[in-house]
């Protein structure tokens, strides 16, 4: 069916858009953009800046453009002399709750409030500054609450829970004391955000128009890891960092900066740089191997769900204690390459571990928990990983450092932790891991390589994929999830089977905390939409295409991992240092 | 047996509050001493209206309308009046301007009733609210009957559309045609609510009615729900009216038992059933979108709309949301006619209107009179003009959301459209009325300081702007204003107006707005002068002594709190300005008149 259109006008413009979008929506298409700090299009409108007020031609009343349907016929106009000033004087009031601390601020440059006044060339303090709320919470040491800062947009309410089911943050109190906090905050209960639900997967931040919530910063901390001479430093980047960076450094969104990304690290001061994706590749012969256990030689329970996104961990852990035993053991690729750098890389090159500082450039604010989140992330005898950084941290260390990054030559990633196959790099974007890993059961279950390894069932933005991979004569059903509240029903069902011993609904569930995947994870740059997601994952899929090995089981790297050091997958020794457990958590740890 | 008299006593909050529970008991004692059950039947009735007057009682067929009543005139009353049929002539309401000569029997003739006609107040101060039977004995649940068994659904939402009835919560929104959006709205779960969120500072028309009258409200919702095809009605009323929800709980069972409410309604193919939920205060609740967000247990916020409510409500399904006192309308209206209604009140706005009158007025009380009864009637003939002789000022009608009216619009006949045009609003009917001692800017400082209490938070116009503008009042009240915070009151209303998402947002100013209007010179006389006339604003207040009058005995000094006042009993005393703190201890103890204060 032909999607309805309908016509209107805008400023006078006749504009013809498919019926159902927002004022707001619709006047893009005459090329405006309405000024906003609350609608953020990942999001339904919650209309509470009051900044996106348009009106109706001869019509006193103002409305809000982003929660007002666009109807046929109507004759809107988004500015004028009047809209302008309400706008500016709204914007004041804004300013006027908010404090003037731009200059030490970790939002400043970035911040659409900023942004928004120095539009407005609001230069002078109307009205008397009420700043409430001044504490700070820092507890989860990936995600920093400052209220203070906040604009109640709502935003981040919004995604915590109605995109990712969590309900870690809400709203507390009234008027001019309103605030967003965790339900019984610091003032009224005393909770803190890492006693309250939250999985930190940091969507919260990426959303946040404001320096109100921010990742726990840790840029200086690795400075001095890095200056200390005794350290070892040694750098890895995440798949999605790579097609995420650039926007930073002003190229288009999507170019895959991977070879960049390695000289700008050595000249940061680390001394090796290792790949992620490497890591990407062990898990998935480790986790295929697992697989294809519990499928083919029925050894363990089913459906095998994904664990490599340390959010989606946290969920299921406090949520759905039901789903415990369905768990990968794999830990997340960068805790492997941390621990095999403490290990093998360490015996290898004859460097005391003691000495090496794993630092990981992550999409995600939820790694920087991961790290210290049970003993078997010290598998190695030290911590595996270091620190943790976001993609944003490392945007802000190039230009500390002052470094022209557009113009760094190529460089190649430290060998035996550093090469990888296509099937790593996808790991970045939502429908990858179960890609790659299909890729490798498919060659351990019939002994030979899919003749076409993309797997289009799995890809794209869809918010629950399901379908059946063929085996050669065997069917495996599969399902992938993105953004936590896409995952009760896909948990559900597989919960009601194993209530009533039921053959289960599928045999293999990939699950990302971050709707996209990690290539939109709470620790990239800022700004992300739908369209951002598709061409940050194309830049994903570009990269695996231009392997020469797709298959992660084919790296000869990591053949010669096995050969010299952990001797077949699920080995003793895989097991101490790539695998780990979970366990039942309370929801609220008060 | 007929009983030969009746007395009604008022069971309203008011006179609950000030001993008529203990009257009752007193009549009921009284009357079992004299072994008079079976002549006398004693009634608890919901709010008579005049509670200035309270407690009140009232005996038929005398018609003998006794104020004020203590416990201990109970005795009297059932001596004289009951046994001898004299009436107690000292215990009777008599006028202001009519002291000692105590002859007002007849309801009728006190002013505070003349100029009253009562719809939605019909049975208040009329029934036993606790029984049904007395409802319909006044042809209650006949208007459901009617409905039920000779109109269909669509002639049902035509009778209330041609009545002109219009929303009595505040916004005036023509009730028919919301009716009809539901209607029209296919849905397989519709729902009816009853808004009894009443929370205008001094607003009580939808306690009283409750109190007074709740099966009125149970009829109307069921008429409701019968036109636009719902099944599930719920009453959102705050927890802070307990006996409104008592009496509520007390109506819904016996409907239940009466075959009114529930399955197969009088025997019809008709099921309807009514719910009560609580509200924990939050004015904002009484904004239809957090109204409804509340019952569905989130938090009390409102919601954009459109969508509206009549097309996607309650849990996303299509919901008639009427206030209390529009509800009352309904059972009249389908039993009287819609003609019969549409004579009633002015041209846009038919029927009737309650308003809660309060403040510097002789009379102060519910009353009910036809839309267009102008601002003088109601506060000099109804109400019995202004307390102690002083002067009118100013009549707040709308409560936090609306303005206050001069003197110069006395005689407009008030309907909605003609509170608007001056720069008020109908709201829910509070109407606050202000003499000669009432500063304006304190006055708009206390509806202020009400809205920003009660903002959500959620938008920030409102938010912020709320508490920015009740911080300049603060400013001005305080003697700190400067003439550039007259613009900046004027440019926050205005984006308050204009932006805010709701209701309460786009209203909290309009006080602001409306006194700058027609009192701006007493806005000015604070910033520039230093003066406010009424004597209100503390920190504006001169005390000084007039050494004419100075005796000079110290005491005024002795009892400075502060150490303001200065000399000795040679020289005489005089206050420093700079560390007076305007308490008004040196006025208060000065046997000699020697302090002022300007």
């Amino acid at each position: 069916m032909q999607p309805k259109t309908i016509r209107a006008k805008i400023n006078g413009k006749n504009i013809r858009v498919p019926a159902g979008l927002s004022i707001l929506d619709a006047a893009k298409q005459a090329q405006i953009k309405i000024p906003t700090l609350c609608k953020h299009p990942d999001l339904p409108a919650t209309a509470a800046c009051g900044l996106c007020i348009v009106k109706i031609k001869d019509s006193k009343k103002l409305l809000r453009s982003c929660c007002t349907t666009l109807e046929e016929g109507m004759d809107i106009i988004t500015h004028d002399p009047e809209i302008v000033e309400v706008r500016k004087t709204v914007l004041e009031l804004i300013l006027s709750n908010h404090p003037n601390d731009c200059l030490q601020c970790g939002r400043s440059y970035y911040c659409e409030l900023q942004k928004l006044t120095a539009d407005f060339a609001i230069q002078e303090e109307l009205f008397e500054k009420i700043v409430k709320n001044k504490t700070k919470d820092t507890s989860t040491k990936s995600i920093v609450l400052e209220p203070a800062k906040c604009i109640r947009c709502g935003r981040c309410v919004e995604v915590c829970q109605q995109i990712q089911d969590v309900w870690a943050l809400g709203f507390l109190s009234r008027g001019i004391n309103m605030r967003i906090a965790p339900a019984g905050d610091l003032e009224t209960a005393n909770i803190n955000l890492a006693e309250s639900p939250c999985v930190r997967c940091g969507q919260c931040s990426a959303h946040c128009p404001t320096g109100a919530i921010f990742e726990y910063d840790q840029t200086e901390t690795t400075w001095a890891k890095l200056r200390d001479e005794n350290n070892y430093c040694v750098a890895q980047i995440a798949p999605a960092v790579r097609v995420a960076i650039g926007e930073s450094f002003g190229y288009p969104i999507g170019t895959n900066l991977t070879k960049k990304l390695y000289a700008v690290l050595r000249r940061l001061g680390f001394k090796a740089v290792f790949d992620t994706n490497f890591g990407a590749d062990v898990t998935i012969v480790e986790e295929a191997t697992e697989f294809v256990q519990r499928f083919a030689h029925k050894k363990g329970p089913l459906p095998l769900i994904t664990s490599c996104c340390p959010s989606w961990v946290d969920f299921m852990e406090k949520y759905i204690h039901g789903a415990i035993d369905l768990f990968s053991s794999c830990k997340s690729p960068h805790e492997m390459v941390g621990a095999l750098a403490k290990t093998y890389f360490a015996e290898k090159n004859k460097i005391d571990p003691k000495r090496i500082c794993v630092v990981s450039i992550m999409p995600c604010t939820s790694k920087k928990f991961e790290i210290i989140r049970s003993q078997e992330m010290f598998s190695s005898g030290q911590q595996d990983v270091d620190l943790s950084l976001t993609t944003r941290e490392l945007a802000r260390m190039i230009r500390q450092a002052g470094i022209d990054f557009k113009n760094l030559p190529d460089e190649e990633p430290d060998h035996i932790l550093g090469d990888y196959a296509g099937g790593g790099t996808i790991f970045g974007t939502t429908g990858g891991v179960m890609e790659a890993a299909l890729r490798t059961a498919y060659n351990m279950i019939t002994g030979e390589n899919l003749k076409n390894v993309e797997i289009d069932i799995v890809r794209g933005l869809q918010r629950v994929k399901e379908g059946t991979i063929d085996i050669k004569g065997t069917k495996v059903r599969v399902a992938v999830a993105h953004g936590l509240g896409n995952v009760r029903y896909l948990m559900n069902k597989v919960l009601e089977a194993k209530k009533n011993n039921q053959e289960p609904p599928y045999h293999f569930i990939e699950v990302m905390a971050c709707p996209g995947g990690c290539v939109a994870g709470g620790g990239q740059p800022y700004g992300v939409t739908d369209d951002l997601r598709i061409k940050r994952a194309q830049g994903l899929y570009e990269d695996d295409r231009d392997q020469k090995v797709r298959c992660c089981h084919d790296n000869p790297y990591i053949q010669k991992l096995y050969d010299e050091f952990l001797g077949k997958p699920l080995s003793e020794k895989s097991h101490h240092l790539l695998h780990t457990s979970y366990i039942a958590r309370k929801t609220y740890l008060k | 047996m007929p009983y030969k008299h009746y007395i009604l006593i008022c069971a309203g909050t008011a006179c609950e509050s000030s001993h008529a529970q203990e009257i009752h008991d007193n009549f009921i004692k009284e009357i079992k001493d004299r072994q008079l059950e079976s002549d006398v039947q004693v009634v608890k009735t919901g709010c008579f209206g005049f509670c200035e007057q309270g407690p009140i009682v009232k005996i038929l067929p005398d018609n003998a309308f006794y104020v004020k009543l203590k416990p201990e005139d109970v005795k009297e009353i059932v001596d004289e009046n009951i046994i001898k049929g004299r009436v107690v002539q000292r215990l009777l309401y008599s006028p202001k301007e009519d002291k000692g000569r105590h002859q007002m029997t007849d309801v009728a003739n006190i002013d505070f009733y003349q100029k009253q006609f009562r719809i939605v107040l019909r049975n208040c101060g009329i029934i036993d609210p606790e029984k049904i039977d007395e409802y319909i004995a006044r042809d209650g649940y006949k208007a459901l009957e009617k409905v039920l068994f000779e109109m269909s659904p669509t002639q049902v939402i035509d009778e209330v559309s041609r009545s002109g009835l219009r929303g009595r919560g505040g916004a005036g929104f023509p009730t028919g045609l919301k009716w009809s959006f539901t209607q029209k709205t296919s849905s397989d779960v519709k729902y009816i609510v009853c808004n009894a969120d009443e929370g205008d500072p001094g607003a009580y028309m939808d306690r009283s009615t409750l109190e007074g009258d709740p099966h009125s409200i149970l009829e109307a919702m069921t008429i409701a729900g019968y036109a636009v095809g719902a099944h599930k009605g719920y009453i959102y009323i705050r927890a802070e009216y307990p006996l409104a929800i008592e009496r509520l709980n007390i109506a819904i069972g016996q409907a239940r038992d009466y075959g009114l409410l529930g399955e197969k309604i009088l025997g019809s193919n008709f099921d309807f059933d009514i719910e009560i939920r609580l509200g924990a205060g939050a004015f904002v609740c009484g904004e239809e979108t957090a109204l409804l967000a509340s019952v569905e247990g989130e938090r009390g916020m409102p919601r954009p709309r459109p969508p509206f409510p009549a097309v996607k409500g309650l849990w996303g399904k299509p919901t008639v949301i009427n206030n209390v006192e529009t509800w009352a309308n309904i059972p009249v209206i389908i039993l009287k006619g819609a003609s019969w209604f549409a004579k009633i009140g002015t041209e846009r706005s038919k029927g009737t209107k309650v308003f809660a009158l309060t403040g510097k007025i002789n009379n102060s009380g519910l009353i009910e009179v036809p839309m267009g009864t102008t601002l003088r009637e109601i506060i000099f003939d109804i109400g019995g003009g202004i307390k102690d002789g002083k002067q009118f000022k100013a009549a707040q009608t709308g409560g936090p959301s609306g303005g206050v009216i001069p003197a110069e619009f006395l005689d407009t006949p008030i309907d909605y459209d003609n509170l608007t045009a001056i720069g008020s609003m109908m709201g829910s009917g509070g109407m606050i009325v202000m003499d000669e001692d009432d500063c304006i800017v304190d006055i708009t400082k206390f509806y202020l300081q009400f809205s920003v209490d009660e903002s959500c938070g959620k938008c920030a116009p409102c938010r912020i702007g709320g508490y920015q503008l009740l911080n300049l009042l603060e400013k001005i009240t305080s003697g700190r204003g400067e003439m550039a915070d007259l613009n900046k009151l004027f440019k926050i209303s205005q984006a308050m107006q204009k932006a805010s998402l709701c209701g309460l947002g786009q209203t909290a100013s309009n006080p602001v707005l409306s006194t700058m209007k027609y009192f701006g010179e007493e806005y000015q006389e604070h910033i520039q002068n230093n003066k406010c006339r009424a004597r209100k604003c503390a920190q504006l207040l001169k005390f000084e002594i007039l050494p004419e009058k100075c005796v000079k005995c110290g005491l005024c000094a002795k009892v400075c709190p502060v150490g303001a006042i200065s000399g000795d009993r040679e020289k005489g005393y005089v206050i420093d300005q700079a560390k007076c703190i305007r308490c008004g201890q040196c006025l208060e103890r000065c046997k000699f008149k020697a302090i002022t204060r300007g």
